[in-house]
């Protein structure tokens, strides 16, 4: 069932982004490009997203994971500075080329070459990681 | 095209509607970034088989849909500094955020998660910058 469920959430995600047109770069930079010609789709996909997440997120108290488990712990509201970092290099890259990791992939069977290059420097990208946050804390250790 | 938004709220419905499967089902957060990044280093060993079916799904209903479409246009850039530069980074900051568009935007803020709604500001902040930037003063995307 685990299994199935993680199938039917990835199908749901690759539909959305598709239908969205949210794996079109030139809207999402639309809707980051105040001074242009600017395209609001990118916030509809957005609130059209929470509605359901944040009917899920009601439901949670009280119970389990229908595979059984627990659920996802409230977080500790910490803003590190690896996630104001992690962040605004991330948002950096998505307005160059307008991509972010879910629509990369949605895309890789329809959009030509250039999204292969993409995805392949972001799994680079994901493997260095760990050895940056080491070199992060060597050069200013956390408090 | 003029329904645009008609179809963005559509897909964003079904992207929340996955979010929730994913979270009522198996109890877990949907953020590609962290599925992603798990089964490049390692951290996601015990969750092999969710990831990889989680993403089959990502790529299997875009094929699906394709042909009713007959054409789509990304309108990706074809500079590969560009793209080189921009794929670092978002596989990069995302791990190093734990999190992107998805885990952060979607699902955080739907939590009302402060990591969430501030990870968001820095990178639609940082993302408008950079459109503004490289579009209106450089020229190069």
């Amino acid at each position: 069932m685990r299994l199935l469920y993680a199938f039917l959430a990835g199908g749901l995600f690759g539909a959305g982004l598709f239908v969205s047109g949210m794996t079109d770069t030139s809207k999402v930079q639309g809707w980051l490009d105040v001074f242009g010609e600017w395209d609001p789709t990118l916030a509809f996909v957005m609130g059209g997203a929470i509605i359901p997440m944040a009917i899920a997120w009601r439901l949670v108290p009280g119970r389990k994971p229908l595979v059984g488990g627990t659920f996802p712990a409230p977080q500790e509201p910490k803003i590190s500075r690896e996630l104001v970092l992690g962040s605004t290099m991330f948002g950096a890259g998505w307005g160059l080329a307008g991509l972010c990791p879910g629509p990369a992939i949605a895309s890789l069977s329809y959009g030509g070459m250039w999204h292969w290059v993409f995805v392949a420097a972001m799994l680079a990208g994901m493997a260095i990681t760990p050895s940056l946050r080491v070199r992060l804390d060597r050069l200013a250790p956390a408090e | 095209m003029e329904q645009d938004w008609i179809w963005g709220l559509v897909g964003g419905l079904l992207i929340g509607t996955g979010g929730a499967v994913y979270l009522l089902g198996n109890g877990r957060i949907m953020g590609a970034s962290g599925i992603i990044g798990g089964l490049v280093d390692g951290t996601g060993r015990n969750t092999l088989a969710e990831r990889l079916v989680f993403l089959a799904g990502v790529i299997l209903l875009p094929i699906l849909l394709y042909p009713l479409y007959g054409a789509v246009d990304t309108h990706v850039s074809t500079n590969p500094l560009v793209i080189i530069a921009a794929g670092l980074l978002v596989g990069a900051g995302t791990r190093l955020a734990n999190g992107c568009t998805s885990g952060h935007g979607v699902c955080g803020i739907s939590r009302l998660s402060l990591r969430g709604i501030v990870a968001t500001v820095f990178y639609i902040l940082a993302g408008g910058l950079t459109v503004v930037v490289f579009r209106h003063l450089l020229g190069v995307i």
